[in-house]
C-alpha cells in the first residue's frame, strides 16, 4: 500500500481543471499528486473531497517512487509514465521506482477520460460504470488502462505536471535553506544546485523541507529540446521480473490452504444450467464440492489438475436461451439483407467501383486464461485477479456477492495479456470467481479457466460487413466514396483523410446474440480493412499506383501524407519484384496517431502467403520511450497479422466451434515478417500506441497480395481465399 | 515420485497422470512455468527434461520419475542470468511476459544442441505462441546470442 498522504489541506487550484496537492508522506519526505474535476456526463463538477491521483513520493533516502494507475501488460505504459514525471522533476532515473496504485477510489484515472474529451467517450466504457453504486461525482470513478490513453491521458495531463510541481517544491526548499535566489538555484540529476555557492543537495537531502513548501499554482513544463529521460530508449522496468519466472500474474497467486475450481459453462451464450449429475465428481479424489452456477457448474478440489478431471467426469445439461440455431453464415447473410442496395452515387459517373467486405469474429485469446482468486468471509472479501480497470473489478466483485464495495479489497496482478478481454464491463471471470469462492466461504478459491473456456467464452471482435460503392471522373479522380456497414463503426474508424468531394458511411446494423466486445483497436481493426481495401480499389480502377493516388489526395493532410511517404520510402516502394511477389499500402489514423504500413508478400503457386517485410511509419506526436514505442508497433502488426492470415471464429447451432490453438489459430515465428519502425515526429498532440499499428495491416496486406497475384482478397481471413495458381480463372483443368 | 529440479530432489505425492506442470506449480510452487493450452499447442510451459525441451502441460509426472528438470527459475546460475535471460533484457523482448518463460526456456534447450541455428532452424525449433507479438526481438535476441 502507498503512504497515504498526511494532510490533504494544501490544495492549490493549478488550472480551470486540475488542483495539486502535496503533504509529507508517512517517514518523512515529499507526496505530491494531481487531482482533476470529474468530467461528468453533462456537466464539470468539482472535486471538493481532492481525491489525489499521480502520486510521487520523495523520500530521504534520495528515491523517487512513482504510483501508477494504469496496469501493465507489456505495454511499457508504467515506464514511459515514470519518465514523464521524471524528467519534469529532472530526476535521476536509476533512483526512480514505481509501483501500481491500488484499487481506490483515489487512483481513479480521469486523464484517461481527459484524452478523449474532444472526442467523446467510447462506449465499452460508459459499459463499466456502475451508476447505483457511484456518486455522480465518481461516474467516471475508472482505473482503466485501455483505448491506448495512458501517455496521451494520465501522462500528458497528469504525470508531467506532477513532475513539474515536485521540482518547483524542492528548488524552493534548497534556496530557503541557503537563503539564495530559487532562479539561481537549478535542478538536475536528482541534484540541486546552487553555482555561485557551489552548494549542491539531493532530492533525498531536500525532501522533507520541499514537503513544508508552497505548492505552486502553475508549474511550468520543460521545453522539449531540454529533454534528457523522455526521447530516450529507457529499459523497461517490468522485464527483470520477466525473464527469471518471478513476475506474479493473476494465475500465480497462491494462498495457504487455497482451493481450485474448474468451470465448465453453457455453451450458447445466455444459456443456463439445468442439471446436472455431481455424484461421478464427488467420489473422485481431492473434490471438495461440485458447485452449481446459474450458467456454469464448477468443481473445487485440493488441486487444479483433480478439478479438471473431475469436471470431466461430469455431464451437465445446459439449455441455449433460445439461440440454439445461430450460426456465421446466418449473421452475415442477415447483414448482408440488413445492408441492402449498394450506396447511390452521382448520375452519369464515368467509373463506377462496387465491392463487399467481410471481416470474422476474432477472441482476444490472452495468453494467460481467464483466472480470479478470491477468499470470501462473511461480509467482507479479498479479491486477486489481473483486469485493466482495478476499480470495475472489485465492483463487479462486490456486486456478485451482494456486499459493498468498500467490503472488497481488490488486489491487481500482472495482466498475461489484455486486448481489451479485461476491460471493465468484462469481467465475467471476477463475477464467476466470487461466487465460487462464496460458495467455498471462508476457504480461498482460485479459478482457473481451461483454455477451452477461454476461446468459447470471450466477448469476441465483431464480426462485420461493409459494402461499398465509389466513382471516378473521367481524369480518374474519385469523386465518391460511400458505404453501409453492419458490425459497429463510428465517424473515427470510417474516416477517411483523402479528398473525395463525397465520402459517407452509414450504419445498417442486424443484431445477434453473440457477445462482442473491445478487441485491440476496437472498431478501427474493422475498417481500417474496409476504408483502405476500397482505396486501393479505387486506384486500380483509376490504373494509377496505389500509393501515388493516395498520396495526390492527401494535399490538404501533410500528417497524413508525411508518413504515408515515409513508408513507401522505407520500403523501397516500386523497386522491381519477382513474379507472384507485391507490397501494399495502407494508412490508418486511430487513437490521435496515424500509421502508414507497406506490406510486402510472396505468394507461392499453392497459393501459401509469406509476409516478408512490413514498414511501418507512425506519427504519435511525440515518442517518450521509442524502444517501447517501437516494440508496440511490432506487437501491433504481428497481432493485426494474426487476424489477418488465420483469426477466426465462427459459430454453429449457437456454439463457438474453435476450442483451443489448435483449431484457433495464430502466427508464430516462421510466420513473423522482418518488421521495420519509424516514427514521424510532428509534435502533434500525443496520441497512443498500443493499437493504432493494428488496423492498417489487414489492407496492406491483401492489397500486396492483390499486386502480386491480381486476387483481391475481400473476406477475412486470407487463409480462406483461393490464391493458388490452379484456383485462377482461366487456369488450366 | 521423485523429480529433481533446478538441482533440488522433490519427493511428490500426486496421481501419475498428473501433468508435470501442475506439479511444478501447484506442489512445488514454480509458478514461473506457465498455463497456457493444455494440448501442448503454445508452449507456455515449456521445461527442460533431461536436457530435452517439453512441454509440460500434457506430460505426465510419472513420466519424469527420476528425471532431472531445468525450469525458468533454475537457469540463471549463482546469480548470474542464464546468457538468454540477459539477452532478453538487452532486446527487451518481453511485453506482457507471461508466454517468456517458455519461450526462453526453450530458446536454452535449442542453443544448447544448435549453438548457432540458422533462420529455419530457428523457425522449426521454436514454435511457442507468443500474443503479444514479440517474434521479432525473438529471433535477433537468438542471433546476438548466437553470434557470440
Amino acid at each position: 500500500m502507498p503512504s497515504p498522504p498526511a494532510e490533504r489541506s494544501r490544495v492549490r487550484k493549478w488550472s480551470r481543471r486540475a488542483f495539486i496537492g502535496a503533504g509529507t508522506a508517512a517517514g518523512g519526505g515529499l507526496v505530491l499528486g494531481v487531482a482533476e474535476l470529474a468530467f461528468a456526463p453533462d456537466r464539470l463538477e468539482t472535486r471538493s473531497g481532492v481525491e489525489l491521483n499521480t502520486w510521487i513520493t520523495v523520500t530521504p533516502d534520495d528515491l523517487i517512487t512513482i504510483l501508477i494507475p494504469h496496469c501493465e501488460m507489456g505495454q511499457g505504459a508504467q515506464t514511459a509514465l515514470a519518465m514523464m514525471a521524471a524528467e519534469e522533476m529532472s530526476a535521476d532515473w536509476s533512483r526512480v521506482r514505481i509501483r501500481e496504485a491500488p484499487a481506490l477510489d483515489e487512483f481513479a484515472n480521469e486523464y484517461v477520460i481527459r484524452g478523449f474529451v474532444d472526442v467523446r467517450v467510447p462506449p465499452w466504457m460508459l459499459r463499466g460504470f456502475d451508476y447505483g453504486t457511484y456518486r455522480l461525482a465518481r461516474a467516471f470513478g475508472l482505473q482503466v488502462t485501455g483505448g491506448s490513453s495512458a501517455v496521451r491521458g494520465t501522462g500528458v495531463y497528469g504525470m508531467t505536471v506532477a513532475g513539474a510541481a515536485a521540482r518547483d517544491m524542492l528548488l524552493a526548499a534548497a534556496a530557503k535553506r541557503w537563503g539564495v535566489a530559487r532562479s539561481e538555484c537549478q535542478a538536475r540529476n536528482s541534484r540541486v544546485s546552487h553555482d555561485a555557492s557551489k552548494r549542491t543537495a539531493t532530492f533525498g537531502e531536500l525532501a522533507v523541507d520541499a514537503a513544508a513548501m508552497p505548492v505552486p499554482s502553475h508549474p511550468a513544463l520543460k521545453p522539449p529540446e531540454t529533454y534528457t529521460i523522455r526521447r530516450t530508449a529507457r529499459q523497461r522496468l517490468d522485464i527483470p521480473s520477466k525473464v527469471d519466472g518471478s513476475a506474479v500474474y493473476g494465475i500465480d497467486f497462491t494462498l495457504p490452504g487455497m482451493l481450485y475450481a474448474a468451470v465448465e459453462i453453457a455453451p450458447v451464450n445466455g444459456g443456463r444450467l439445468i442439471s446436472v449429475d455431481t455424484a461421478p465428481a464427488e467420489s473422485m479424489p481431492g473434490v471438495k464440492r461440485v458447485v452449481k452456477l446459474a450458467e456454469a457448474v464448477a468443481v473445487v478440489a485440493d488441486s487444479y489438475w483433480r478439478a479438471r478431471k473431475a469436471l470431466a467426469a461430469l455431464k451437465p445439461v445446459f439449455d441455449d436461451a433460445g439461440h440454439g440455431d445461430v450460426t456465421t453464415a446466418a449473421i452475415f447473410s442477415a447483414f448482408d439483407k440488413s445492408l441492402g442496395a449498394a450506396p447511390d452515387l452521382p448520375a452519369g459517373a464515368p467509373t463506377v467501383v462496387k465491392a463487399d467486405y467481410r471481416i470474422p469474429f476474432l477472441a482476444h485469446a490472452t495468453m494467460e486464461p481467464m483466472c480470479c482468486t478470491a477468499r470470501v468471509q462473511g461480509d467482507r472479501a479479498e479479491v486477486w485477479a489481473g483486469v485493466q480497470d482495478p476499480l470495475n473489478g472489485r465492483a463487479t466483485a462486490a456486486k456478485a456477492l451482494g456486499i459493498p464495495q468498500r467490503n472488497v479489497q481488490y488486489t491487481n496482478l500482472l495482466l498475461g495479456g489484455g486486448f481489451g478481454r479485461r476491460l471493465p464491463g468484462f469481467h465475467d471471470f471476477v463475477d464467476m470467481g466470487a461466487r465460487i469462492a462464496k460458495a467455498m466461504s471462508p476457504v480461498p478459491v482460485k479459478m482457473i479457466w481451461s483454455r477451452e473456456n477461454d476461446i468459447q467464452h470471450d466477448f469476441y471482435r465483431p464480426a462485420a460487413m461493409s459494402r461499398f460503392a465509389g466513382a471516378l471522373d473521367s481524369s480518374g479522380r474519385p469523386i465518391a466514396a460511400r458505404s453501409k456497414y453492419a458490425g459497429g463503426g463510428d465517424g473515427e474508424s470510417t474516416f477517411m483523410p483523402y479528398a473525395i468531394a463525397d465520402k459517407r458511411a452509414a450504419a445498417a446494423d442486424a443484431a445477434h446474440p453473440i457477445r462482442t466486445g473491445p478487441w485491440r483497436s476496437v472498431l478501427n481493426s474493422q475498417h481500417g480493412f474496409f476504408k483502405e481495401s476500397f482505396v486501393d480499389e479505387l486506384a486500380h480502377a483509376a490504373k494509377k499506383d496505389p500509393f501515388a493516388f493516395r498520396r495526390d489526395l492527401l494535399a490538404d493532410q501533410p500528417r497524413f501524407r508525411a508518413v504515408l511517404e515515409k513508408a513507401a520510402a522505407m520500403s523501397g516502394w516500386g523497386a522491381p519484384l519477382p513474379e507472384r511477389e507485391g507490397r501494399g499500402i495502407a494508412l490508418c489514423e486511430s487513437f490521435g496517431t496515424i500509421v502508414a504500413e507497406v506490406a510486402h508478400v510472396a505468394v507461392s503457386p499453392e497459393g501459401r502467403v509469406r509476409v516478408r517485410t512490413v514498414c511501418a511509419a507512425v506519427d504519435c506526436g511525440d515518442v517518450v520511450n521509442p524502444d517501447s514505442a517501437a516494440a508496440q508497433a511490432e506487437g501491433g502488426i504481428i497481432f493485426g497479422l494474426s487476424a489477418a492470415l488465420v483469426g477466426e471464429i465462427t459459430v454453429d447451432k449457437g456454439r463457438v466451434v474453435q476450442r483451443n490453438f489448435r483449431d484457433h489459430q495464430m502466427i508464430r515465428l516462421a510466420d513473423a515478417p522482418e518488421i521495420r519502425v519509424e516514427f514521424v515526429r510532428s509534435n502533434a498532440r500525443v496520441g497512443g500506441l498500443g493499437e493504432p499499428c493494428v488496423p492498417p495491416i489487414a489492407a496492406a496486406v491483401t492489397n500486396a497480395i492483390f499486386a502480386a497475384t491480381g486476387v483481391r482478397v475481400r473476406d477475412l481471413p486470407i487463409k480462406n481465399a483461393k490464391l493458388a495458381v490452379l484456383d485462377a480463372p482461366g487456369a488450366a483443368s | 515420485m521423485t523429480l529433481t529440479v533446478n538441482g533440488r530432489s522433490h519427493t511428490v505425492d500426486v496421481e501419475p497422470d498428473t501433468p508435470l506442470l501442475w506439479v511444478l506449480r501447484d506442489t512445488l510452487g514454480l509458478t514461473g512455468t506457465k498455463f497456457g493450452c493444455g494440448i501442448a499447442a503454445c508452449g507456455a510451459c515449456t521445461v527442460i527434461v533431461n536436457g530435452r525441451a517439453v512441454r509440460s502441460c500434457t506430460f505426465p509426472v510419472s513420466s519424469a520419475d527420476g528425471a532431472t528438470i531445468t525450469t525458468i527459475e533454475g537457469l540463471a546460475r549463482d546469480g548470474t542470468l542464464h546468457p538468454v535471460q540477459r539477452a532478453w533484457i538487452d532486446h527487451q523482448v518481453p511485453q506482457c511476459g507471461y508466454c517468456q518463460s517458455g519461450m526462453i526456456v526453450a530458446v536454452a534447450a535449442l542453443l544448447d544442441q544448435n549453438p548457432h541455428p540458422a533462420d529455419e532452424e530457428i523457425d522449426a525449433g521454436i514454435t511457442n505462441i507468443c500474443r503479444c507479438g514479440t517474434f521479432v526481438r525473438v529471433r535477433k535476441a537468438i542471433h546476438a546470442i548466437a553470434s557470440r
